[in-house]
């Protein structure tokens, strides 16, 4: 019975779970073929600091692939912003403070510069952010033309992309050499998200709603309790979270938010499904690809942050090619080309997965020329189950 | 003239899901004639051409199609094309950016060797040209031609494949009267030549000035053949035949004062399209009382789509000139959003195309244009949503097995609900509906009208496009008839007629 309604629920979610369910597998694949180096707290811990940046970037990817949009452009403008911030540390001397806000408020300008052309002007996105490809790349040079690589000695800075969270209780005696802070977290997440599906499901059963039975809801919360529960002792086991994943988590939850909950978040959907009946339904269409792209940016400019900050340097070639890189995360996350389809918290497995492989082929001692094949093939194979699934579903 | 049957339809029926569009059509056309098929919009005209130029290829209808003589099966347009059945249809397929010569001869390019063969491609589509009454350098691009010329050229490309059966699907709905005598002018010259044309129009007189033979199709089947030599065709025999449909009681009736309060009310609407420079609407004037429904007839292409999405916020970035006055107040909507806060909204036409987000499900189809009302400072209220859409699901008994179902696995009728629903949230003060029961069943189209009586009733307005005058005439208090961009007419129902109202759309 149970096991029955598990498989209906399993087939009308596939993709969501198939999502999940790859993940796993590309997980066991490597513990497997390393010794179980790639499940070690170290390795995850690193893992996921090179996450960040491709993963901030997909999300932004995300809504603008949602919207039926591509933005070339955020890669260099991510190596770009990078570069401003060194520099306004290095040689203007502003404060850690002052340079975060001001490099995101540049990058939201800068989306809404990509934004114009494609809203206003019905010019395709492909090509208006081709053209900031080219003007961010050459801004980056131009910044770095003097210096070269700026190397940024600011610590707080640094500490974004290289540090982890303080741990308040620190004890030899109470669980050694674990993370305590990065635990209660981890714990606190856990119970936040139990009590907040039950309250959802008390209300929905006070309405008399469809809910999901009492056993599968049970096996739910408990498959994602677990699941949290292992990441965060893993990542206990090392130095406990880092900033970079904090911020990314951080990201992700304000996004599955505003895209799952509130009205623009519809509306950017409605926009992605069908941008006549959105437009006809009082939706301002033009809006919101300013907003979409406005967020592009200014998560471009996160994406600068953690990259300067985690070679705590800023450099010539930085973010090249990471706008792909993210495309690509979004994709795998199970983005829609058509538009309409496709999930915040999808598209950062999707960095995940794509990271994954690249860290466990790098302990496997394999090739970067086979690396790029299987991230390929992972990809193309990540589409077409994509669209099948979709088939599936209906 | 021989009297050699070209072309023979025999008990031709297609069926769509839950619509007869063909029941048992006969057609039969001889060689060497020019043959006009008429009917209302939806009487199944452009289907049976879709059927005989295999667009619908065999075994997808009933029934047997005998061209010179021999059965065809059709799988594509290929094969009717290689038997020498030409169609053109309204929206033409020439290609802007190419050459006069590259259009006539796309898709049978002429070759040597397998490299294309440019001068004898060029002195071929000049001879053409000469055929067809051009007077242009077939080195001209396509897109430096204004439409009437166009026009001509896809007769060309037909010629170009040595056509024995040329079908025009109302070639001269955009061409102006000079283009359109020329075009007739052709038609008659190239029968003279031996082509047999098969012309679908609405404008009756242009077929008592060319038909040789008329067949009227009314709701998917053949009224009757009548033949212009014998002194059979004249307009009110056409539109007699054309309309001559019953009403019956598929209209529920209502009881209501409609109070003399003007909520709308437009003055010298001209609307002005920059692009094809020219004017889409062209001084409109109109009124709509509180409680009122009126109809606006009309036949395609007459401007009515466009008058309503003018209205609602213009979308389509005419440039418009008038007034537009809501509870005597002047507006000019930038946007449908600004539109929809004064109390209009618009039931679109094309429910897929521009009304309905079809991958999301029924809720957030009818919540999306009033997502205010379901939330809670900032967040969405999932509970008020589902409430909602339930209620909607109630009220307009929209048949599913849960709300969360997905848009394109609904009916036609059920995915028409879930628009209105839409709309019905918004609460509107006006509501403008286009064409709301195109393409659905008898019971749904009953079930609506329903709605819209009960919603005038509670003192909503409602303005419905329809292009079905049985329905025009059954629902609405009040008929405009629009032709070509302008009012033509304007009546209380119970003095309109049917004939009435296709003598004025057909002017």
């Amino acid at each position: 019975m149970a096991l029955k309604e598990l498989r209906t629920e399993l087939r009308k979610n596939i993709r969501g779970y198939g999502m999940y369910i790859a993940l796993f597998v590309i997980f066991v694949i490597f513990t497997i073929t390393t010794d179980g180096i790639f499940i070690s707290s170290r390795n995850i811990s690193n893992l996921m600091n090179q996450t960040g940046y491709i993963a901030v970037i997909a999300i932004g990817m995300t809504l603008i692939i949602v919207i039926r949009h591509i933005d070339l452009s955020v890669g260099f403008l991510s190596g770009f912003l990078g570069a401003i911030a060194a520099i306004a540390m290095t040689f203007w001397n502003l404060p850690v403070y002052v340079v975060i806000p001001m490099v995101l408020v540049l990058g939201f300008i800068a989306g809404l510069i990509t934004a114009y052309p494609v809203a206003k002007l019905g010019i395709p996105a492909f090509v208006a952010s081709l053209a900031g490809w080219l003007i961010y790349r050459g801004a980056l040079l131009m910044a770095t033309l003097k210096t070269g690589t700026i190397v940024i000695p600011n610590k707080a800075f640094n500490a974004i992309g290289n540090g982890y969270i303080p741990d308040i209780f620190a004890s030899d005696k109470f669980l050694p050499k674990t993370h305590k802070l990065t635990l209660l977290l981890g714990l606190i997440t856990i119970i936040w998200l139990i009590l907040s599906s039950v309250k959802a499901r008390k209300s929905k059963q006070s309405y008399n709603f469809e809910i999901l039975p009492l056993d599968l809801f049970i096996g739910k919360q408990i498959f994602v309790s677990v699941l949290i529960g292992i990441v965060t002792w893993i990542l206990a086991g090392y130095n406990g979270l880092s900033w970079t994943f904090a911020i990314v988590l951080l990201v992700v939850a304000i996004y599955n938010f505003v895209t799952k909950k509130t009205v623009i978040g519809r509306h950017i959907y409605a926009v992605g499904g069908n941008p006549e009946a959105a437009e006809l339904s009082g939706v301002n269409v033009e809006k919101v690809t300013f907003i979409v792209f406005g967020s592009m940016g200014m998560l471009a400019g996160l994406a600068g942050i953690l990259y300067a900050s985690r070679l705590q340097s800023a450099t010539t070639t930085a973010g090249t090619l990471l706008e792909l890189d993210g495309i690509a995360a979004a994709f795998i996350g199970g983005v829609s080309v058509a538009g309409g389809v496709g999930s915040v918290v999808g598209s950062l497995l999707g960095a995940i997965v794509y990271t994954s492989l690249t860290s466990g082929m790098n302990l496997m001692g394999i090739d970067i020329s086979s690396q790029y094949i299987v991230r390929g093939a992972v990809l193309l194979g990540a589409v077409i189950f994509d669209v099948a699934a979709r088939k599936l579903g209906d | 003239m021989k009297s050699k049957k070209i072309l023979e339809m025999k008990s031709i029926t297609k069926t769509f899901p839950g619509v007869k569009a063909l029941d048992n059509v006969t057609f039969s056309v001889t060689e060497g004639e020019i043959h006009c098929l008429v009917g209302e919009n939806g009487a199944g005209k452009s289907t049976l051409m879709k059927v005989l130029s295999g667009v619908y290829p065999f075994g997808e209808y009933e029934g047997d199609i005998l061209f010179s003589e021999e059965i065809q099966k059709f799988r594509g347009i290929r094969d009717s094309e290689k038997t020498g059945i030409a169609i053109i249809y309204q929206e033409l397929a020439l290609i802007p950016e190419l050459t006069v010569y590259e259009n006539i001869f796309l898709g049978h390019e002429i070759q040597k060797n397998g490299v294309l063969n440019w001068n004898e491609t060029i002195k071929q589509a000049g001879e053409i040209l000469i055929k067809v009454g051009l007077d242009i350098n077939p080195e001209t691009k396509v897109k430096e031609l204004g439409v009437g010329k166009q026009q001509l050229i896809e007769i060309a490309k037909a010629l170009s494949r040595d056509v024995k059966l040329l079908i025009l699907d109302e070639p001269t709905a955009a061409l102006n009267e000079d283009d359109c005598d020329n075009l007739l002018q052709l038609l008659k010259d190239l029968q003279s030549q031996g082509v047999t044309s098969i012309m679908i129009t609405h404008k009756l007189k242009e077929v008592i000035r060319i038909a040789d033979m008329v067949t009227v199709l009314r709701d998917g089947q053949t009224i009757c053949t009548l033949n212009a030599g014998k002194g059979e065709v004249s307009e009110n025999i056409l539109i007699k035949n054309m309309v001559g449909r019953e009403i019956n009681n598929i209209y529920p009736s209502r009881k209501h004062e409609i109070s003399n309060e003007i909520v709308l009310e437009v003055k010298n609407w001209t609307a002005h399209n920059k692009q094809y420079g020219h004017n889409i609407l062209n001084n409109i004037a109109l009124n709509v009382k509180k409680g009122e429904i009126i109809g606006i007839a009309g036949l395609m292409g007459a401007g009515r789509t466009e008058f309503a999405r003018s209205l609602f916020g213009n979308p389509d970035h005419y440039v418009i000139t008038g007034n537009l006055y809501i509870d005597g107040k002047e507006k000019l909507f930038k946007h449908p959003e600004t539109a929809i806060e004064a109390g209009l909204a618009y039931v679109s036409e094309d429910r897929k195309k521009n009304g309905l987000i079809l991958i999301q499900d029924i809720k957030q189809n009818i919540t999306i244009a009033n997502l205010n009302k379901i939330r809670k400072k900032i967040i969405i209220d999932d509970n008020a949503e589902i409430v909602t859409a339930e209620k909607y699901r109630n009220a307009l008994s929209i048949k599913t097995p849960s709300i969360e179902q997905k848009l394109n696995k609904l009916s036609g009728g059920n995915q028409q609900k879930v628009s209105l629903a839409k709309w019905l949230f918004v609460n509107p003060e006006i509501l403008i509906l286009d064409e709301p029961t195109r393409g659905i069943d008898v019971g749904a189209k009953y079930e609506i009208y329903t709605i819209m009586n009960e919603l005038v009733t509670q003192g909503m307005s409602i303005i419905m496009i329809s292009s079905e005058l049985p329905e025009i005439l059954g629902m609405s208090d009040r008929v405009y008839v629009m032709s070509e961009g302008q009012i033509t007419g304007e009546m209380p129902t119970n003095e309109a007629t049917q004939e009435k109202i296709m003598h004025l759309a057909t002017n």
